[in-house]
């Protein structure tokens, strides 16, 4: 048994809950190792009250010797000294002496308890089979003493005795019954913590429900709870104990809130006190003591009361293994402290609190790294990270409160202020006397010396930045590289500190956060004069001169800063080069003409706009755009190229990708995608060759993001590499005033030489500064070009009519070639298109600007051969234009004049007509051959007419009586007027044509006809053949008579003579007086010949007879074609005519009508049939076959009747009707139609009333 | 209530972003771009985890000796941070969030007006009404 109960309480962890040992001290003390080591040994479920979960625990315990002074008095709120539980150890195995002496012991012992109210105990009889043997004989049987005690003290309380067989011997039975005493004893200790805990903490309620009473007090109620976490800690439910402190920390923190809020609590009064010390957490001991006794007193101060509850909430923490979390709530009670000082109005000496603060990081993170294995560490830094930022933020604004980042060092208000300081640090713990690296030790330091402060403070930041880079809080880092940077400066070591600054710039410029932007590059222009880099410092004021986050002195400042030195005319040679974009952005260019495209020699203006961002004008000495120049080789071609490149009127836009502190400049993927559609054409037919896109700004978008351009970082280390390429072509103006906003200025543009002019770079001047604008992007081009002459002629109006007189324009585009004073254009003149002179011909002068310059009267030459128009002096590049009237003649007919040779010895082109696939109208190509002044070669222009008519005739017969009808159609759009139709006979005068025509002058509208009729008339014989002309006059409708053209249109008729006539009857059936459908009826078909053989008609077919009369063959044939008729038997025949005048020949044949009414006569055809001598073949008239397709329909309808006749006829004519080559050689009988006029039938259009078959009593009607 | 509150894309730069007392914006400025360190810590750490049914309240940020700073992020990444003064104590958590849920709602408002282009600063006069009636009222 140890002397515990000698030794003052110490709060550690040694602390077990106490148990007292009363009667057989020997007995227990031989007990005690085995009881003590077993105890412990296996877990008791723990079961709680207040619905807490319950917990498996492990019971140690404090075995004392029972003395009555251990007991608690009434009213003793104190845990750690109370015991739980008392045993009583006896051995008696004896009546007598149980009867004499343990038997009183024990009622002593139970009074001693009972007047305490203590019920946690037990009696424990200890049996060893050494005692039963020794006093076999005399003793009662031993459950008899248990049986005794029981009665004796456990009423009704059996469990409260235990027995303990054979302790020391290493038996199953004394095992067993070691273990259902441990069960038992660790029950009863479970039994008393539930108990007395319940109740202490039912008293701690009590007591907390007192808080609002006035004479609460907040240190009382903490020592209270304080026990029951140290009861807790006891038991090793730390959890549970750190939940106590918990509470009291929301307590405390409540009151102080309640304090802000006007609810002030008594107590709160000695937290108020002026902050005295301030000398960190101490996070070394489990209790610290010192601390803890002044709280009981009452005399704690804030940082006091808060460094002990957050000591012990770490050292829980530390014992639950989470060790990140202390410094998690170590961050957060940093803040709360200085929060809660704040509120409390606590008076603190300026600085304490970032003692306080600087101290406490520090100690905290020496406790963890203590604590924690590295891997443990690192996984947490994001916690750590910030104590070391939060210490490396204190360390500085203790470091400038007392005069240690000055370069001229602390001043003695600075030292009397820092000895204030170290004197409220106190004394050095004994704990850390003996570490070097202490906190305590380290703000000593620190703040001892302007050396050792600058140490620390790095190695602080430098700690700060290298753990937030670790965990990839990179904008954190920089922030504290930017502190770290001010820090330098104050130093003088802008050198250091424009690294920082940059880095930080960098990160706010890429993410676009214009503040922060114009703040550090204020600090860093503030570097880049003192280390005296003039380039970079020129580069940054221009930046800030130009930043609206500044005001207008500050902007104003920075823009003197630049004039200034552009003012100090420098012997350097090498100017300083600047990147425009900072200076003044290009917003527009804009061409004058928009084309941007001029002849040579011509103006180009190109206007720009640049929009100033200088807060005050500024005047350039010289604003240069360097141009490159690309010798055009496409001539004339580069025109249209140019023309079709340059959209939107000649002004482009430039987006400002590169500002400086927008939004968007390092965002999203840069510039847009500048597509263009290509095609590919073939240059001689004008066909797609191929097509594709492409991209027109590959160079900006392909180009590494990460290269350091000068564009990209204006602000960069490396000055931008920007150089005026020497020796180009420049668009130059001198001293011109930018004002603040946008400016327009005007260069004239060099238009010396053909080509494509692209403009590269701008340069602005101001003394020795240049502001270099390295590319200009979108590219722009202008082009110079150099233009042959050249002309056209063209219709003034759609389609040109042939045989009116026509309006042509005529356009002179006078390119490079200048036109003199007597410059003439020679048209060659031609018969078919003469060119009608007229008074006045005025031709226009227009400028490429398509303006009107000027008017003149063109003279007009005609001569034989050639009609010269003399030109007015036209300068270059201008456009001349006139109109002349032509008249194209109308081709009357086959007439075709020889060729001729044209004044210039060139073959004329005869006109030819031909039909055109859009009109109906035929058109006619008039070639006009014309020498130009400024080229030896003629230049052919061609026009196409169209015939405004189509004529078409026919020969028309009456018996011997002929007839000619002409048929003009009008096929053009336009109506005309037709007079004085004429229709002559060019070889027989003796032919008279009287016209049948009765007006004299007719309307032919637009796609309308006229039919004109003439009878011939003859004395003698009619000739074979009559050449006829068709003429009349016409004019476009409502136009007066001299406007009239003559219109000619030449025919030929030839076999006009009638020379057979075909007469027909039909006699109906014998005994009827009609015809009767279904009935067959006789056909008389009677030929009869007219005139006498003329000369032509004997030698071409007759042939003589054997009795000498001439005959020629005939071939007949009846079909009809309209299904009315059935021809029975024959339907065709030969029949032999005697070639003289009035010989006649009749043939019968049997047809029948299929209907009833008025049915016209079947169609008799009369056709040549020529024997197999004939020596011409004609090619075979179609019109046969669709006659004999109706032949056969014939045949086909009478199906029944066969007729071999028929048949054979059929063969005969389809062989001539489906005639080919092959049988063109062979002689075959052929027939041949007669000329229109030849025959002339007397039935055509004659008709018969058939009736209808008498037994037809049935009538079909049908009504629609 | 809020000192500062700030709108910032989804690529980082501020839509909007707005302070009380005018005299400390830089200082809040370099607070909001600082916090986005830890914005993006939270959005990686609880991508992993939770899938799409993510939280969009991020909740305290890192707290300073004078400020405390919240975060939220929407679905598209777009940023919202609210900074609310230390000493201001009576704010609960869940009026951090029911501030962070109208200034969504206002946002997907000026998001839904046709004339805004996306990406732009914020000039809604509404989204700025809303935001005045967070902000404290300094007289």
């Amino acid at each position: 048994m140890e002397q515990q109960e000698e030794k003052p309480i110490i709060y550690t962890m040694e602390n077990k809950p106490i148990v007292t040992c009363a009667g057989d001290q020997g007995l227990f003390t031989s007990l005690y190792t085995s009881l003590a080591q077993q105890l412990p040994r296996e877990p008791m479920e723990w079961r709680r009250t207040y619905g807490r979960a319950p917990k498996m625990i492990h019971l140690e315990a404090n075995f004392v010797q029972f003395k009555e002074e251990l007991l608690p008095k009434e009213g003793n709120k104190a845990l750690l000294t109370f015991p739980f539980l008392h045993i009583y150890w006896t051995d008696c195995c004896d009546t007598e002496v149980y009867k004499t002496s343990v038997r009183e012991d024990m009622m002593r012992w139970q009074n001693s308890l009972r007047t305490h109210s203590s019920a946690d105990w037990v009696i424990i009889v200890v049996e060893t089979n050494d005692t039963k043997k020794k006093n076999k004989t005399n003793i009662l049987p031993r459950s008899s003493i248990v049986d005794k005690i029981r009665s004796d003290f456990c009423n009704k309380q059996n469990d409260r005795c235990v027995v303990l067989s054979d302790p020391l011997k290493d038996s199953s039975r004394s095992q067993e019954s070691w273990n259902s005493l441990l069960l038992k004893l660790r029950t009863l200790l479970l039994m008393s913590f539930t108990k007395n805990l319940g109740r202490f903490e039912d008293d701690m309620r009590t007591l907390r429900e007192k808080r609002t009473q006035p004479g609460w007090s907040f240190c009382e109620y903490f020592m209270v709870q304080e026990e029951l976490a140290f009861v807790f800690e006891m038991l090793q439910q730390f959890e549970d104990a750190l939940v106590q402190y918990d509470e009291l920390d929301a307590l405390f923190t409540q009151y102080v809130l309640n304090f802000g809020a006007g609810d002030t609590a008594n107590w709160l009064g000695s937290f108020c006190a002026p902050v005295r010390s301030w000398s960190g957490l101490l996070l070394r001991r489990p209790i610290d003591m010192e601390k803890r006794d002044g709280i009981q007193r009452g005399e704690a101060s804030l940082l006091d009361l808060r460094s002990y509850l957050f000591s012990r909430q770490c050292t829980l923490l530390i014992f639950l293994q989470r060790p990140w979390e202390v410094t998690q709530r170590a961050l957060e009670l940093l803040h709360n402290c200085v929060q809660e000082l704040r509120l409390l109005e606590v008076s603190v000496l300026e600085g304490a609190l970032d003692c306080w603060v600087f101290l406490s990081c520090l100690e905290v993170l020496h406790r963890i790294e203590g604590c924690c294995d590295q891997a443990q560490l690192a996984a947490n830094c994001s916690y750590t990270v910030g104590l070391w930022a939060y210490a490396t933020d204190k360390l500085k604004s203790l470091g400038e409160l007392c005069g240690l980042v000055l370069e001229k060092g602390p001043t003695s208000e600075d030292l009397n202020r820092t000895v204030d300081l170290l004197a409220g640090l106190g004394d050095e713990r004994p704990e850390t006397v003996n570490s070097l690296q202490s906190p305590y030790k380290k703000l000593k330091e620190a703040l001892s010396s302007v050396e050792a402060f600058e140490r620390h403070y790095l190695e602080l930041s430098h700690a700060a930045m290298e753990m937030y880079r670790a965990i990839g809080r990179l904008r954190s880092a920089r922030l504290v590289g930017k502190s770290l940077a001010e820090f330098h400066m104050r130093k003088g070591d802008p050198a250091r500190a424009e690294t920082f600054l940059q880095e930080a710039l960098k990160s706010y410029v890429s993410e676009g956060w214009s503040l922060p932007v114009t703040h550090t590059r204020k600090q860093i222009a503030e570097c880049q004069k003192l280390l005296g880099r003039t380039d970079d410092y020129l580069q940054t004021s221009a930046l800030l001169a130009g930043d609206v986050n500044l005001t207008t002195e500050e902007r104003k400042h920075f823009c003197q800063e630049i004039l200034t030195f552009a003012g100090i005319s420098g012997d350097q040679s090498q100017k300083v080069t600047l990147s425009m974009g900072v200076f003044t952005q290009l917003t527009q260019l804009q061409f004058h003409p928009a084309t941007a495209s001029v002849h040579s020699g011509a103006v180009l203006k190109v206007e720009l706009t640049l929009r100033c961002l200088m807060p005050i004008p500024v005047n350039i000495q010289q604003l240069v755009a360097s141009i490159h120049f690309d010798v055009d080789h496409g001539g004339t071609h580069g025109r249209s190229k140019g023309t079709q490149r340059q959209t939107n009127q000649g002004t482009i836009e430039f987006t400002q990708g590169n500002s400086s502190v927008g939004p968007h400049s390092y965002l999203g993927t840069g510039p847009a995608l500048e597509l263009d559609e290509i095609q590919d054409r073939s240059p001689s037919d004008n066909s797609l060759n191929s097509t594709g896109v492409v991209c027109k700004n590959t160079h900006l978008l392909m180009r590494r993001h990460d290269s350091n351009s000068p564009l990209a970082t204006p602000n960069c280390v490396s000055p931008p590499t920007v150089a005026m390429k020497e020796g180009a072509q420049m668009l130059k103006v001198q001293d011109v005033t930018l004002k603040p906003g946008n400016n327009s200025i005007v260069f004239t543009a060099p238009s010396g030489q053909p080509g494509t002019y692209t403009l590269r770079q701008l340069c602005a001047t101001i003394g020795e500064v240049q502001f270099v604008l390295p590319h200009i992007y979108p590219s722009v081009q202008y082009e110079v070009y150099s233009q042959e002459p050249q002309l056209t002629v063209e219709p003034l109006a759609e389609p040109l009519l042939a045989g009116l007189p026509q309006m042509v324009k005529f356009t002179l585009l006078t390119g490079h070639y200048t036109v003199k004073k007597g410059d003439a254009l020679q048209l060659s003149n031609t018969d078919t298109m003469p060119i009608l002179p007229s008074s006045t011909c005025t031709a226009r002068t227009h400028s490429p600007a398509a303006e009107l310059v000027g008017e003149n009267i063109l003279s007009i030459q005609s001569s034989e051969k050639v009609t010269s128009i003399s030109l007015p002096p036209t300068p270059p590049y201008h456009t001349l234009e006139f109109q002349l009237e032509v008249l194209c003649i109308i081709p009357s007919g086959s007439d075709r004049p020889a060729n001729e040779r044209l004044t210039n010895g060139e073959v004329r082109h005869r006109p030819r007509s031909y039909s055109h696939p859009d009109t109906p109208m035929t058109a006619i190509d008039q070639r006009m051959s014309i020498d130009c002044p400024w080229s030896i070669y003629s230049t052919l222009l061609a026009l196409t007419f169209y015939i405004p008519f189509k004529t078409k005739h026919s020969l028309l017969s009456a018996g011997n009586r002929k007839y000619v009808q002409v048929c003009v159609q009008n096929v053009s759009d336009v109506s005309f007027t037709l007079a004085e139709v004429k229709l002559t006979e060019k070889q027989h005068a003796s032919l008279e044509l009287q016209s049948l025509n009765t007006k004299s002058q007719q309307l032919l509208c637009s796609k309308h006809s006229v039919f004109c009729l003439w009878e011939v008339r003859w004395k003698e014989d009619l000739p074979l053949c009559l050449q006829c002309v068709f003429s009349a006059n016409f004019s476009p409708f409502n136009q007066d008579i001299s406007a009239f053209k003559p219109y000619h249109y030449q025919f030929q008729l030839e076999r006009v003579t009638t020379l057979y006539s075909v007469r027909a009857e039909i006699v109906p059936p014998a005994g009827e007086q009609q015809c009767r459908s279904g009935l067959l009826c006789g056909l008389e078909v009677c030929i009869t010949r007219l005139t006498e053989p003329a000369e032509g008609e004997l030698a071409e077919e007759s042939k003589t007879d054997t009795d000498g009369l001439k005959t020629t063959k005939l071939m007949y044939e009846v079909a009809d074609s309209s299904s009315n008729w059935a021809v029975c038997g024959r339907s065709s025949g030969m029949v032999s005519m005697p070639m003289t005048a009035n010989a006649t020949h009749k043939v019968q044949i049997e047809v029948m009508p299929l209907f009833a009414g008025h049915l016209p006569f079947p169609k008799i055809k009369v056709l040549k049939y020529l024997p197999h001598t004939a020596a011409v073949a004609i090619q075979p008239d179609p019109d046969s076959c669709v006659e004999n397709d109706s032949l056969s329909l014939l045949d086909k309808t009478l199906d029944d009747q066969a007729d071999t006749a028929s048949i054979r006829s059929r063969g005969s004519v389809h062989s001539v009707g489906s005639g080919d080559q092959q049988q063109k050689g062979v002689a075959m009988p052929r027939l041949e139609p007669f000329s229109p006029g030849q025959v002339f039938n007397h039935t055509h259009a004659r008709q018969v009333l058939v009736l209808p078959a008498t037994d037809d009593h049935i009538m079909e009607v049908n009504a629609t | 209530m809020a000192v500062c509150i700030a709108v910032i894309a989804k690529e980082n730069y501020p839509l909007y972003i707005r302070s009380v007392p005018t005299q400390n914006e830089l200082k809040f400025h370099y607070t909001v771009h600082t916090s986005l360190d830890v914005v993006e810590e939270k959005i990686s750490s609880v991508g992993k985890s939770m899938g799409d049914q993510r939280e969009l309240y991020l909740g305290l940020l890192y707290p300073t000796e004078d400020y405390k700073v919240y975060g939220y992020v929407t679905n598209s990444k777009v940023k919202f941070v609210i900074v609310v003064d230390s000493s201001n104590t009576s704010l609960r958590d869940n009026e951090i969030r029911s501030m962070f849920r109208k200034l969504h709602n206002s946002f997907t408002d000026v998001m839904c007006n046709p004339f805004h282009n996306p990406g732009d600063h914020i000039q809604s006069k509404a989204f700025d009404g809303i935001v005045s009636g967070m902000m404290v009222q300094t007289g």
